[in-house]
């Protein structure tokens, strides 16, 4: 068994990424995390690979689009802003069909917003962001441990789709320390050979990487083949993980940081016997509807609970057709809910906890 | 007989879409007939821009990608420092290098990115219908300057080669012109140095081509190539600056 050592998360994330074999890696500085670089500017020249602190966000995901097109496993990271600028360039990504691991450390928006953690990029993230008719795979950690473990899947998953992944963490993620462990090692996929790639034409015929398809049809045949891809990645690839599905009554939705208050918030009211349950999403696209429609019928309501003014929750009322009532409890501006918030919301719902009277 | 003229084998033998009188099939084929002599066809992959040389592709025989637009230096960048032993090369129009990739440019010249970038100034975007570029000439009448181009609203013509001259990064900056053959000849022996620095390991070269734009200029073939010899040499002033 590996060492267990003690991390930040951003820390962990860029080590992983390192065992993955990513070798590329371009960024500019942003808070909450510029671990991630810091880290990079050492282990990367250790490892061989290329750092590089860019001029700006534009010119980090064009330089990733770069490398990613040699046969590199390329990633950059930024935080919310940052993130925004990303996007012509996750769009590009797409369109071309290049892999590439994205991390975005959320942090309060909009605007400038502050460095405080926070979730409200779910739509830019999950619904594509920028422009077209494209999606990446969104994979959300929610421990130290998480952050590595994931990282090394999301490198797996852009190669094996040919297709941007990003990883949406948090500033309490991206910053707090946790004992974790290197135990993973790159898949056998990630060995296999690319045979799309530009390196010089010698020995075969020249290769054209491009997203420009002037011809309607054309066009239209390449988006119909990228949603084919998206089906099967859909089918294949929803992760979540759930607790007390079997009998609980009332289910808490939540990834990431808050699902690690609202798993609390369950223990506690399992104690007093109360049939109160979690499902937290891992993959947030292909958000896991498999596992919605098949608890749907014996829960009688949900509780999504967010750093965000209420985004996922759509994703939770489409994923169930809106069979049951889907209630919604967040916090914003880089407020956090905590356990008795929840609770009070819980409460609301439908007297749950019995802890009413005791507020008087 | 001996054959003294030919196509070179990096060009792929196909009619282009551009304009009669246009300056840039003359800059494809002075790239390729150097990437022909330098013999790194198989080592090389082209940047093709946003803009009229977008599908450069179609004409260019050997690894292509296509950039964002402006963002031609970035993902030469990510390529060189990936495949460090490949030539890598970029294209890009005024427009292109010299508004929406401003910073991209510098910055990749700033490193002395061991990149080779060829220029072309024709001081208009062509591809979405002659509007004013940073190198549009004050007086200049495009389809955003109805009027002609205002220094009091617009600012100056951008003086590429010369704002890049300062950067220690830069190896190489050569304007050049391709208005008539004496020069296009001298634009291919820049363009073979361009190519050639990259090779030795020099860092940043770029090589800006003047070059007639018929259409949007208002001119006719003829015209055009003598209002470029003879006016545009006037702001852009040829020779080496780095």
């Amino acid at each position: 068994m590996a060492k267990k050592v003690l991390m930040c998360g951003n820390e962990a994330l860029a080590e992983a990424a390192i065992i993955a074999g990513c070798r590329f890696y371009a960024g500019y500085p942003i808070t909450p995390q510029n671990e991630i670089p810091a880290y990079m500017s050492k282990r990367m020249l250790e490892a061989g690979g290329v750092f590089l602190q860019s001029e700006s966000e534009l010119a980090a995901i064009n330089m990733v689009f770069g490398s990613s097109l040699t046969g590199a496993r390329a990633m950059t990271s930024s935080s919310s802003p940052g993130i925004s600028l990303k996007q012509e360039g996750i769009s590009y990504l797409a369109a071309c069909e290049l892999p590439a691991v994205i991390v975005n450390i959320m942090r309060g928006g909009p605007g400038l917003g502050n460095i405080a953690p926070s979730q409200s990029d779910y739509f830019q993230a999950v619904k594509g962001g920028g422009h077209g008719d494209y999606h990446q795979i969104v994979i959300a950690p929610a421990s130290v441990q998480e952050m590595a473990d994931l990282t090394m899947l999301s490198f797996d998953l852009a190669d094996k789709y040919r297709m941007p992944v990003m990883i949406l963490g948090d500033g309490i993620l991206g910053q707090m320390m946790e004992p974790v462990e290197f135990s993973l090692q790159p898949s056998a996929f990630s060995l296999q050979p690319k045979d799309w790639i530009l390196d010089g034409c010698k020995g075969r015929k020249p290769r054209v990487i491009k997203s420009l398809i002037l011809n309607e049809t054309e066009l239209e045949n390449f988006n119909l083949k990228l949603q084919k891809r998206y089906r099967e990645i859909k089918d294949k690839e929803q992760r979540c993980e759930v607790l007390y599905g079997e009998d609980s009554e009332i289910m808490l939705v939540a990834y990431g940081t808050t699902s690690r208050v609202a798993r609390s918030v369950v223990e506690k009211l399992r104690k007093i016997g109360k049939k109160i349950g979690i499902i937290r999403p891992i993959t947030l696209w292909p958000f896991p509807e498999r596992t919605f429609k098949k608890l749907e019928k014996s829960v009688k309501s949900f509780l999504v609970v967010e750093m965000s003014c209420g985004q996922m929750i759509e994703d939770v009322k489409l994923a169930i057709d809106c069979a049951k009532p889907v209630h919604f409890y967040g916090r914003t501006g880089g407020k956090i809910p905590d356990e008795d918030e929840i609770i009070k919301e819980l409460d609301a719902i439908s007297g749950f906890s019995d802890r009413r009277s005791d507020r008087g | 007989m001996d054959k003294i003229f030919e196509k070179p084998e990096s060009i792929r033998d196909k009619e282009t879409h551009y304009c009669p009188g246009c300056g840039h099939g003359i800059v494809h084929r002075v790239i390729c007939e150097v990437v022909d002599d330098l013999g790194i066809r198989e080592k090389l992959i082209g940047i093709a821009p946003v803009g009229c040389a977008v599908i450069a592709y179609d004409y260019w025989d050997f690894d292509v990608t296509e950039a964002a637009h402006g963002r031609v230096p970035a993902v030469a960048t990510g390529i060189k420092r990936s495949l460090p032993d490949r030539i890598v090369f970029g294209y890009q129009g005024d427009g292109d290098l010299g508004a929406i990739g401003t910073a991209e440019i510098i910055h990749a010249a700033n490193r002395g990115e061991n990149i080779t970038i060829i220029f072309v100034n024709n001081t208009v975007y062509g591809m979405t219908g002659g509007q004013m570029a940073p190198t549009t000439l004050i007086k200049q009448k495009t389809a955003t300057t109805p009027s002609g181009r205002e220094q009091k609203t617009h600012g100056f013509p951008l003086k590429v080669c010369e704002l890049l001259s300062v950067l220690p990064g830069v190896a190489y900056a050569e304007r050049v012109s391709v208005h008539n053959p004496q020069n296009v000849l001298k634009a291919k022996k820049a363009i073979k140095k361009a190519f050639e620095n990259q090779i030795k390991g020099l860092g940043f070269s770029i090589v800006e081509v003047l070059s007639p734009c018929p259409t949007y200029l208002g001119l006719s073939s003829k015209d055009a190539v003598k209002w470029v010899g003879e006016e545009l040499v006037k702001e852009y002033p040829l020779g080496v600056f780095r």
